[in-house]
Protein backbone atom coordinates (compact mmCIF):
# COMPACT_ATOMS: atom_id res chain seq x y z
CA UNK A 1 0.00 0.00 0.00
CA UNK A 2 3.04 2.24 0.20
CA UNK A 3 2.32 3.25 -3.52
CA UNK A 4 -0.27 5.49 -2.55
CA UNK A 5 1.91 8.19 -0.45
CA UNK A 6 3.80 8.22 -3.73
CA UNK A 7 2.45 10.51 -6.34
CA UNK A 8 -0.13 8.72 -8.35
CA UNK A 9 0.81 8.17 -11.84
CA UNK A 10 -1.15 9.61 -14.95
CA UNK A 11 -2.18 6.22 -15.75
CA UNK A 12 -4.04 5.92 -12.67
CA UNK A 13 -5.06 9.63 -12.09
CA UNK A 14 -6.40 10.44 -15.61
CA UNK A 15 -9.12 7.49 -15.04
CA UNK A 16 -10.07 8.06 -11.91
CA UNK A 17 -11.03 11.52 -12.98
CA UNK A 18 -13.64 9.91 -15.71
CA UNK A 19 -14.85 7.77 -12.90
CA UNK A 20 -15.83 11.26 -11.15
CA UNK A 21 -17.31 12.92 -14.58
CA UNK A 22 -19.25 9.18 -14.84
CA UNK A 23 -19.94 9.41 -11.29
CA UNK A 24 -21.70 13.08 -11.45
CA UNK A 25 -23.13 11.99 -15.09
CA UNK A 26 -25.15 9.25 -13.27
CA UNK A 27 -26.35 11.64 -10.60
CA UNK A 28 -27.75 13.91 -13.48
CA UNK A 29 -25.09 16.50 -13.21
CA UNK A 30 -22.49 17.67 -15.34
CA UNK A 31 -18.51 17.92 -14.43
CA UNK A 32 -17.92 21.82 -14.21
CA UNK A 33 -15.89 23.65 -11.29
CA UNK A 34 -16.00 26.95 -12.87
CA UNK A 35 -19.53 27.36 -12.49
CA UNK A 36 -19.20 27.36 -8.66
CA UNK A 37 -17.34 30.65 -9.10
CA UNK A 38 -20.89 32.32 -10.39
CA UNK A 39 -23.09 30.90 -8.62
CA UNK A 40 -21.22 32.56 -5.23
CA UNK A 41 -21.24 35.75 -7.12
CA UNK A 42 -25.23 35.24 -6.96
CA UNK A 43 -25.00 34.29 -3.44
CA UNK A 44 -22.87 37.80 -2.75
CA UNK A 45 -26.11 39.51 -4.54
CA UNK A 46 -24.36 39.70 -8.00
CA UNK A 47 -27.74 39.31 -9.51
CA UNK A 48 -28.25 43.28 -8.48
CA UNK A 49 -25.85 44.40 -10.82
CA UNK A 50 -26.00 41.85 -13.84
CA UNK A 51 -28.66 39.80 -15.79
CA UNK A 52 -26.22 37.21 -15.78
CA UNK A 53 -26.25 36.03 -11.80
CA UNK A 54 -29.70 36.49 -11.73
CA UNK A 55 -30.61 32.64 -11.59
CA UNK A 56 -31.56 30.14 -8.95
CA UNK A 57 -28.12 29.40 -7.48
CA UNK A 58 -30.17 26.97 -4.99
CA UNK A 59 -30.10 24.49 -8.36
CA UNK A 60 -26.44 24.58 -7.91
CA UNK A 61 -26.24 23.55 -4.60
CA UNK A 62 -24.78 20.27 -5.53
CA UNK A 63 -22.09 21.40 -7.06
CA UNK A 64 -21.03 23.54 -4.04
CA UNK A 65 -20.86 20.51 -2.24
CA UNK A 66 -18.47 18.99 -4.55
CA UNK A 67 -16.42 22.02 -3.97
CA UNK A 68 -16.98 21.50 -0.44
CA UNK A 69 -15.50 17.92 -0.65
CA UNK A 70 -12.77 18.85 -3.06
CA UNK A 71 -11.33 21.03 -0.39
CA UNK A 72 -11.56 17.70 1.93
CA UNK A 73 -10.38 15.90 0.01
CA UNK A 74 -7.13 18.74 -0.49
CA UNK A 75 -6.68 17.87 3.06
CA UNK A 76 -6.50 14.62 3.40
CA UNK A 77 -4.41 14.29 0.41
CA UNK A 78 -1.96 16.33 1.84
CA UNK A 79 -2.25 15.49 5.23
CA UNK A 80 -2.99 11.81 5.58
CA UNK A 81 -1.94 10.07 2.07
CA UNK A 82 1.27 11.93 1.37
CA UNK A 83 4.89 11.93 3.24
CA UNK A 84 6.86 13.90 1.17
CA UNK A 85 4.87 16.53 -1.23
CA UNK A 86 7.86 17.75 -2.95
CA UNK A 87 7.79 17.31 -7.11
CA UNK A 88 9.69 15.71 -8.98
CA UNK A 89 10.06 17.96 -11.67
CA UNK A 90 12.41 17.62 -15.20
CA UNK A 91 15.77 18.84 -14.12
CA UNK A 92 16.08 21.25 -17.07
CA UNK A 93 12.68 23.05 -15.46
CA UNK A 94 14.43 23.00 -11.65
CA UNK A 95 17.48 25.02 -13.37
CA UNK A 96 15.08 27.37 -15.29
CA UNK A 97 12.65 27.85 -11.96
CA UNK A 98 15.94 28.47 -10.37
CA UNK A 99 17.51 31.33 -12.50
CA UNK A 100 13.88 32.81 -12.25
CA UNK A 101 13.86 32.64 -8.50
CA UNK A 102 11.63 29.96 -7.64
CA UNK A 103 13.91 28.22 -5.07
CA UNK A 104 11.57 26.03 -3.57
CA UNK A 105 11.78 24.30 -7.39
CA UNK A 106 12.20 20.14 -7.14
CA UNK A 107 11.38 20.72 -3.19
CA UNK A 108 7.93 21.58 -2.54
CA UNK A 109 4.76 20.80 -3.98
CA UNK A 110 3.67 24.87 -4.76
CA UNK A 111 6.43 27.34 -5.19
CA UNK A 112 7.36 29.16 -1.27
CA UNK A 113 7.68 32.45 -3.61
CA UNK A 114 4.45 32.79 -4.28
CA UNK A 115 2.15 29.96 -1.98
CA UNK A 116 4.03 30.95 1.23
CA UNK A 117 1.82 33.34 3.93
CA UNK A 118 4.82 35.27 3.80
CA UNK A 119 3.76 36.34 0.35
CA UNK A 120 0.55 38.63 2.50
CA UNK A 121 2.90 40.91 3.40
CA UNK A 122 4.66 41.35 0.36
CA UNK A 123 2.31 43.45 -2.33
CA UNK A 124 4.61 42.78 -5.02
CA UNK A 125 4.29 39.11 -4.99
CA UNK A 126 0.26 39.22 -3.93
CA UNK A 127 -0.45 40.96 -7.52
CA UNK A 128 0.67 37.89 -9.94
CA UNK A 129 -1.92 35.88 -7.41
CA UNK A 130 -4.81 38.31 -8.35
CA UNK A 131 -4.32 38.78 -11.79
CA UNK A 132 -3.81 34.87 -11.96
CA UNK A 133 -7.08 34.51 -10.50
CA UNK A 134 -8.77 37.76 -12.14
CA UNK A 135 -8.01 35.92 -15.25
CA UNK A 136 -8.76 32.52 -14.56
CA UNK A 137 -12.71 33.82 -13.25
CA UNK A 138 -12.96 35.62 -16.56
CA UNK A 139 -12.05 33.69 -18.77
CA UNK A 140 -13.45 30.46 -17.46
CA UNK A 141 -16.89 31.81 -17.99
CA UNK A 142 -16.03 34.08 -20.87
CA UNK A 143 -15.06 30.85 -22.52
CA UNK A 144 -18.22 29.22 -20.82
CA UNK A 145 -16.06 26.26 -19.14
CA UNK A 146 -12.80 25.66 -17.64
CA UNK A 147 -10.26 22.31 -17.20
CA UNK A 148 -13.44 20.23 -15.82
CA UNK A 149 -16.18 21.19 -18.61
CA UNK A 150 -14.03 22.04 -21.01
CA UNK A 151 -10.64 19.94 -21.44
CA UNK A 152 -12.64 17.01 -19.46
CA UNK A 153 -15.98 16.56 -20.21
CA UNK A 154 -16.20 18.74 -23.67
CA UNK A 155 -13.66 16.41 -25.82
CA UNK A 156 -14.64 13.28 -24.06
CA UNK A 157 -18.13 14.65 -26.01
CA UNK A 158 -16.40 15.49 -28.46
CA UNK A 159 -17.27 19.23 -28.84
CA UNK A 160 -15.98 21.46 -31.15
CA UNK A 161 -16.40 24.55 -28.97
CA UNK A 162 -14.43 22.69 -26.03
CA UNK A 163 -11.42 21.84 -28.50
CA UNK A 164 -11.49 25.78 -29.36
CA UNK A 165 -11.83 26.61 -25.82
CA UNK A 166 -8.60 23.99 -25.03
CA UNK A 167 -6.37 25.46 -28.01
CA UNK A 168 -6.92 28.56 -26.34
CA UNK A 169 -5.82 27.54 -22.88
CA UNK A 170 -2.60 26.36 -24.32
CA UNK A 171 -2.14 29.73 -26.60
CA UNK A 172 -2.63 31.74 -23.30
CA UNK A 173 -0.39 29.50 -20.85
CA UNK A 174 2.04 28.98 -23.11
CA UNK A 175 2.35 33.00 -23.78
CA UNK A 176 2.33 33.35 -20.06
CA UNK A 177 5.17 31.16 -19.51
CA UNK A 178 7.26 31.61 -22.77
CA UNK A 179 6.76 35.70 -22.93
CA UNK A 180 5.72 37.02 -20.39
CA UNK A 181 7.64 35.08 -16.97
CA UNK A 182 10.82 36.30 -18.78
CA UNK A 183 9.34 39.65 -18.21
CA UNK A 184 8.01 39.34 -15.12
CA UNK A 185 10.16 36.92 -12.73
CA UNK B 1 -28.85 11.33 0.97
CA UNK B 2 -27.84 12.63 -2.52
CA UNK B 3 -25.57 15.63 -0.52
CA UNK B 4 -23.26 12.97 0.59
CA UNK B 5 -22.68 11.24 -2.68
CA UNK B 6 -21.96 14.68 -4.07
CA UNK B 7 -19.59 15.18 -1.21
CA UNK B 8 -17.75 11.75 -1.34
CA UNK B 9 -17.73 12.86 -5.29
CA UNK B 10 -15.87 16.02 -4.29
CA UNK B 11 -13.65 14.15 -1.27
CA UNK B 12 -12.25 11.52 -3.81
CA UNK B 13 -12.50 14.53 -6.98
CA UNK B 14 -9.66 16.38 -4.14
CA UNK B 15 -7.60 13.82 -3.25
CA UNK B 16 -7.26 12.76 -6.93
CA UNK B 17 -5.78 16.29 -7.72
CA UNK B 18 -3.44 17.07 -5.06
CA UNK B 19 -2.33 13.05 -4.90
CA UNK B 20 -1.84 13.03 -9.37
CA UNK B 21 -0.14 17.19 -8.46
CA UNK B 22 -2.50 18.37 -11.36
CA UNK B 23 -2.42 20.91 -8.38
CA UNK B 24 0.60 21.69 -8.28
CA UNK B 25 1.95 25.30 -9.92
CA UNK B 26 5.20 23.55 -10.99
CA UNK B 27 3.35 21.20 -12.85
CA UNK B 28 1.87 23.47 -14.69
CA UNK B 29 4.89 25.37 -15.38
CA UNK B 30 6.65 22.29 -16.69
CA UNK B 31 3.40 21.38 -18.86
CA UNK B 32 3.94 24.42 -20.73
CA UNK B 33 7.69 23.85 -20.92
CA UNK B 34 6.78 20.55 -22.61
CA UNK B 35 9.28 18.79 -20.05
CA UNK B 36 7.35 16.64 -18.76
CA UNK B 37 4.48 14.02 -20.11
CA UNK B 38 2.55 14.05 -16.73
CA UNK B 39 0.09 16.64 -17.33
CA UNK B 40 -0.43 15.85 -20.89
CA UNK B 41 -1.25 12.01 -19.64
CA UNK B 42 -3.27 12.51 -17.00
CA UNK B 43 -5.35 15.30 -19.65
CA UNK B 44 -4.59 12.55 -22.70
CA UNK B 45 -6.10 9.11 -20.80
CA UNK B 46 -9.02 11.05 -19.05
CA UNK B 47 -9.91 12.25 -22.56
CA UNK B 48 -9.89 9.26 -24.34
CA UNK B 49 -11.37 6.79 -21.60
CA UNK B 50 -13.89 9.86 -21.57
CA UNK B 51 -14.95 9.41 -24.96
CA UNK B 52 -15.50 5.87 -24.42
CA UNK B 53 -17.65 6.16 -21.57
CA UNK B 54 -19.58 9.13 -22.91
CA UNK B 55 -19.77 6.48 -26.20
CA UNK B 56 -21.03 3.71 -24.27
CA UNK B 57 -23.26 5.76 -22.21
CA UNK B 58 -24.99 6.88 -25.70
CA UNK B 59 -24.91 3.77 -27.34
CA UNK B 60 -26.49 1.73 -24.09
CA UNK B 61 -28.36 4.28 -23.29
CA UNK B 62 -27.52 4.08 -19.43
CA UNK B 63 -29.95 5.66 -17.63
CA UNK B 64 -29.29 8.03 -14.22
CA UNK B 65 -30.15 7.29 -10.93
CA UNK B 66 -33.45 9.47 -11.70
CA UNK B 67 -34.36 6.87 -14.18
CA UNK B 68 -33.66 9.85 -17.03
CA UNK B 69 -31.65 9.40 -19.74
CA UNK B 70 -27.87 11.09 -19.55
CA UNK B 71 -28.26 14.28 -21.50
CA UNK B 72 -24.76 16.32 -22.09
CA UNK B 73 -25.88 20.05 -23.28
CA UNK B 74 -24.00 20.68 -26.25
CA UNK B 75 -22.61 23.61 -26.39
CA UNK B 76 -23.57 26.48 -28.33
CA UNK B 77 -21.40 27.12 -31.73
CA UNK B 78 -19.13 29.98 -32.27
CA UNK B 79 -15.64 30.75 -32.13
CA UNK B 80 -14.73 33.85 -30.38
CA UNK B 81 -15.55 33.71 -26.97
CA UNK B 82 -14.15 30.02 -26.90
CA UNK B 83 -11.12 31.36 -28.35
CA UNK B 84 -10.80 34.86 -26.58
CA UNK B 85 -12.09 33.59 -23.16
CA UNK B 86 -9.92 29.90 -23.54
CA UNK B 87 -6.74 32.37 -24.41
CA UNK B 88 -7.61 34.45 -21.36
CA UNK B 89 -8.65 31.68 -18.85
CA UNK B 90 -4.61 29.68 -19.74
CA UNK B 91 -3.06 33.21 -19.31
CA UNK B 92 -4.04 32.88 -15.64
CA UNK B 93 -4.35 28.98 -15.30
CA UNK B 94 -0.16 29.38 -16.07
CA UNK B 95 0.23 32.52 -13.51
CA UNK B 96 -1.64 31.24 -10.84
CA UNK B 97 -1.03 27.73 -11.62
CA UNK B 98 -4.26 26.72 -10.54
CA UNK B 99 -7.53 26.17 -12.40
CA UNK B 100 -10.82 26.21 -10.31
CA UNK B 101 -10.41 22.84 -9.18
CA UNK B 102 -7.22 22.34 -7.86
CA UNK B 103 -7.88 26.14 -5.96
CA UNK B 104 -10.30 24.65 -3.73
CA UNK B 105 -7.95 21.73 -3.12
CA UNK B 106 -5.43 23.78 -2.40
CA UNK B 107 -7.29 25.53 0.18
CA UNK B 108 -8.21 22.41 1.97
CA UNK B 109 -4.46 21.35 1.96
CA UNK B 110 -3.45 24.42 3.24
CA UNK B 111 -1.95 26.94 1.18
CA UNK B 112 -4.04 29.60 2.46
CA UNK B 113 -2.40 32.32 -0.24
CA UNK B 114 -4.52 30.36 -2.88
CA UNK B 115 -7.54 32.27 -1.19
CA UNK B 116 -6.54 35.43 -2.77
CA UNK B 117 -7.14 33.33 -6.14
CA UNK B 118 -9.81 32.04 -5.33
CA UNK B 119 -11.64 35.36 -4.54
CA UNK B 120 -10.04 37.15 -7.27
CA UNK B 121 -11.31 34.47 -9.60
CA UNK B 122 -15.14 35.15 -8.24
CA UNK B 123 -14.30 39.03 -9.00
CA UNK B 124 -13.22 37.80 -12.47
CA UNK B 125 -16.33 36.08 -13.06
CA UNK B 126 -18.26 38.77 -11.53
CA UNK B 127 -16.34 41.25 -14.12
CA UNK B 128 -17.65 39.01 -16.77
CA UNK B 129 -20.97 39.19 -15.97
CA UNK B 130 -20.59 42.90 -15.80
CA UNK B 131 -19.37 43.49 -19.26
CA UNK B 132 -20.89 40.73 -21.11
CA UNK B 133 -22.86 42.50 -23.13
CA UNK B 134 -19.65 44.27 -24.76
CA UNK B 135 -17.95 41.32 -25.25
CA UNK B 136 -17.76 39.34 -28.71
CA UNK B 137 -19.18 35.86 -28.44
Amino acid sequence: MNWIFDPWPWYISGPLIVLVMFALLITGKQFGMSSNLRTMCTMCGAGKAADFFRFDWKAQRWNLIVAIGTIIGGYIGANFLTKDAAVDLHPEVISKLQNQGFKSAGEAYLPNELFANAIFSDPSQLIFLIIGGLLVGFGARYAGGCTSGHAISGLSNLQIPSLIAVIGFFIGGLLMIHFIFPLIF
Amino acid sequence: MRSIIYLFIGIFFGIVLFKSEAASWFRIYEMFQFKSFHMYGIIGSAVGLGIIVIQLIKKLNIKSLDGEGIKIQPKNRSFKRYMFGGIIFGLGWALAGACPGPMFVLLGAGYLPILIVIISSILGTFLYGIIKHKLPH
